[in-house]
């Protein structure tokens, strides 16, 4: 990796560092257990701008057989773009190979992100989208030459209100983000067919941030539920902050400490004795898949996230998707069109009059849908059982395993993520952003870093059912190390990471004083 | 940094100073610190009505987007216009130079019902935990 740079051919620059100078390559530890990853990424990249060179073009075109026009009608030619880059399409490809090997992906070692799932999504998904008839479907076919696709989205939507124990679902939505907007509009529309719409969702205080922006979007106010000391709802709160005005409370289960609701019966309860419905943010569906089923303990609506839960893509613009369950009441209320089955085919239904319309182009993000369904159907019932169950083992593992080297904030049982603070370290100014820099050190991803809010200096942890147990030693080895730099070598963590090549970034400037174009020096 | 003696404080961790009806509000030094450096602050037209616990503007840092809510209910005389070419200030004098807005005070009496800086300071040293 070191010398990545030479091989980006004879370009006027300068290597990344002087040439009398020994490259200050990761101060990693001389713990023989641990075996420097080649995750790190040292070399540098020019911009296609300062590799441009005039003339240079990726295309060749034919000689013209009819008289040239003029190319720039008044005012349609853009003047304001200087210096456009000019290259060779081998010298782009080469830019962007160069750029894709600084990623950090769940192909190159565990991806702890707490609260994003980032599972290994297996080949075989990839394998099927591409299959030549759903990759080339054009999403305008009609409904007779698409049976195959409608097919695919109705055996998933059976499975997932399996899954799930609804009634009833939607693909439409594009991501969590969207489906959490459908699953409460979809609880504004079956109020409103009760006579009133209410005025206020109820969100407790470890909840994604997402979850009051959905509320304010669908044109509610948001109301904070505190937790107890044990990190759940407070029953008592609740009950006290349930009125007439309440439509919904919005629940993650398990929350985002990745602890289970135990009293979600009891919640569900009072929240219906109000007459008010139970959302729930499906992010940390992983953790019940095959075990528990949001249906059966009171939920009225909930989304999944696919590209979380259910192996499809994350990150890189994914898409995502996600699908939003419902209970039968709910069910007049879903976006059109609804992919339905009659005695020998599969229909696309349009004629719903209490709909809330349509909120994603087409099918939503269909490829996603059969990558999804080749999941389900490659893990099997007791496949997906035993995902679930190998997601809250290997919490657990790092959860003990760590337990002696951070702050453990609520001791209330984990699930599929466990969540610790900086409380230790920060007795030698180490925070959160400091060890998770740190780690990029040693080979991994960061975890999620300073979340959820209601964990001060928040070290939350997901590694998800994908990770062998060496992979989990590696990473539980990697965090004592640096459990004991923070005692030993505070320094070194203050000023992580050391083996990238940019280390800290100016955050601050770079909010103030955002440079947004490339402008040419000299 | 010492909370002034004649301010007072929200559980959100604003503060007012009155004067006569006038009373002019911030964030505190608890606040900045827990924010981290301060890159952008969303302030009120003057003319805009604010009700005391409301949300009337936000301060966005390298960390996180933080609404500010009104101590007081009143009128905003005038906003500190410096704000939007020097956010720093917030970090560098929160309790002074780094004002937010001034209000004409709809009900001085709301005042007695927040904190006094003895209180905050409690409370504050609490919340740290």
């Amino acid at each position: 990796m070191p010398h990545m740079w030479c091989a980006a051919g004879s370009r006027q620059r300068n290597p990344p560092w002087p040439d009398n100078v020994v490259p200050k390559l990761p101060i990693m530890p001389t713990n023989d257990q641990l075996h420097p990853r080649p995750t790190q990424v040292v070399h540098d990249e020019p911009l296609l701008f300062e590799i441009s060179a005039p003339g240079k073009a990726a295309y060749q075109l034919p000689p013209l057989d009819v008289p040239a026009a003029e190319p720039a009608r008044a005012g349609r030619l853009r003047d304001d773009i200087a210096d456009f880059p000019e290259l060779s399409e081998i010298e782009i490809i080469r830019h962007y190979t160069r750029l894709s090997t600084w990623n950090y992906a769940v192909d190159l070692g565990l991806y702890p992100l707490g609260s994003c799932t980032m599972k290994y999504n297996a080949r075989v998904n990839e394998l099927v989208a591409r299959l030549e008839g759903l990759a080339e479907l054009h999403p305008l076919a009609p409904q007779s030459l698409s049976q195959g696709a409608l097919r695919i989205m109705k055996v998933l939507a059976d499975y997932l209100v399996e899954i799930t124990g609804m009634d009833g679902i939607t693909l439409q939505p594009a991501a969590g983000a969207q489906g959490e907007l459908t699953g409460v509009l979809l609880v504004r529309a079956y109020l409103e067919s009760q006579g009133n719409a209410r005025k206020k969702v109820l969100i407790p205080d470890s909840a994604h941030g997402t979850n009051p922006a959905t509320a304010v979007i669908a044109g509610y106010k948001v109301e904070n539920l505190k937790s107890n000391a044990r990190g759940t709802v407070d029953l008592s709160s609740l009950e006290r902050q349930l009125d007439e005005d309440v439509a919904a409370l919005m629940l993650t289960n398990p929350n985002t400490l990745g602890v289970f609701e135990e009293d979600i019966h009891k919640i569900a309860d009072i929240v219906h004795a109000r007459g008010a419905q139970l959302y729930m943010d499906g992010a940390n569906m992983n953790a019940l898949v095959g075990w528990s089923r949001p249906g059966d303990f009171g939920v009225d609506v909930m989304h999944l996230n696919l590209h979380k839960t259910f192996s499809t893509p994350h990150g890189g613009g994914g898409p995502g998707s996600g699908p939003v369950a419902v209970k039968k009441h709910l069910l007049p209320f879903l976006p059109t069109p609804v992919v339905v089955s009659t005695d020998q085919s599969f229909a696309l239904d349009f004629d719903r009059p209490q709909s809330i319309g349509r909120v994603k182009a087409f099918a939503g993000n269909f490829g996603m849908h059969v990558r999804a369904l080749a999941y389900i159907l490659a893990n099997g019932c007791d496949g997906l059982r035993a995902t679930t169950a190998d997601a809250v083992l290997n919490a657990n593992y790092i959860r003990k395993k760590l337990e002696g080297d951070y702050d453990l904030p609520y001791d209330t049982p984990s699930m599929h993520e466990c969540v610790f603070s900086d409380a230790r370290q920060a007795k030698q100014g180490i925070h959160t952003g400091d060890l998770a820099k740190r780690l990029i050190d040693y080979g991994f991803h960061p975890y999620t870093v300073s979340f959820p809010l209601i964990v001060h200096g928040a070290l939350m942890i997901e590694p998800t059912e994908s990770e062998s147990r060496e992979e989990l030693d590696a990473f539980i080895t990697a965090m004592k190390a640096i459990a004991r730099e923070a005692e030993n070598d505070p320094e070194l963590i203050k000023t992580a990471p050391h083996s990238t090549r940019i280390s800290r970034l100016d955050e601050t400037s770079a909010a103030r004083r955002p440079v947004l174009r490339w402008k040419r020096t000299g | 940094m010492a909370y002034p003696a004649t301010y007072r404080f929200t559980k959100d961790h604003e503060w007012v100073s009155a004067e006569g009806t006038v009373g002019t509000i911030g964030i505190t030094d608890f606040a900045q610190q827990q924010l981290g450096d301060v890159v952008f602050v969303e302030l009120p037209a003057v003319g805009a009505n604010l009700s005391a616990g409301e949300s009337f503007g936000t301060v966005e840092s390298v960390k996180a987007v933080s609404e500010i809510f009104s101590p007081v209910s009143g009128t905003v005389t005038s906003i500190n216009a410096q704000l939007a070419t020097a956010p720093e200030l917030i970090n560098q004098d929160p309790h002074q130079a780094a004002w937010l807005v001034k209000i004409e005070l709809a009900d001085p009496g709301q005042l007695a019902q927040l904190m006094d800086a003895a209180q905050y300071e409690t409370f504050v040293a609490e919340e740290a935990h």
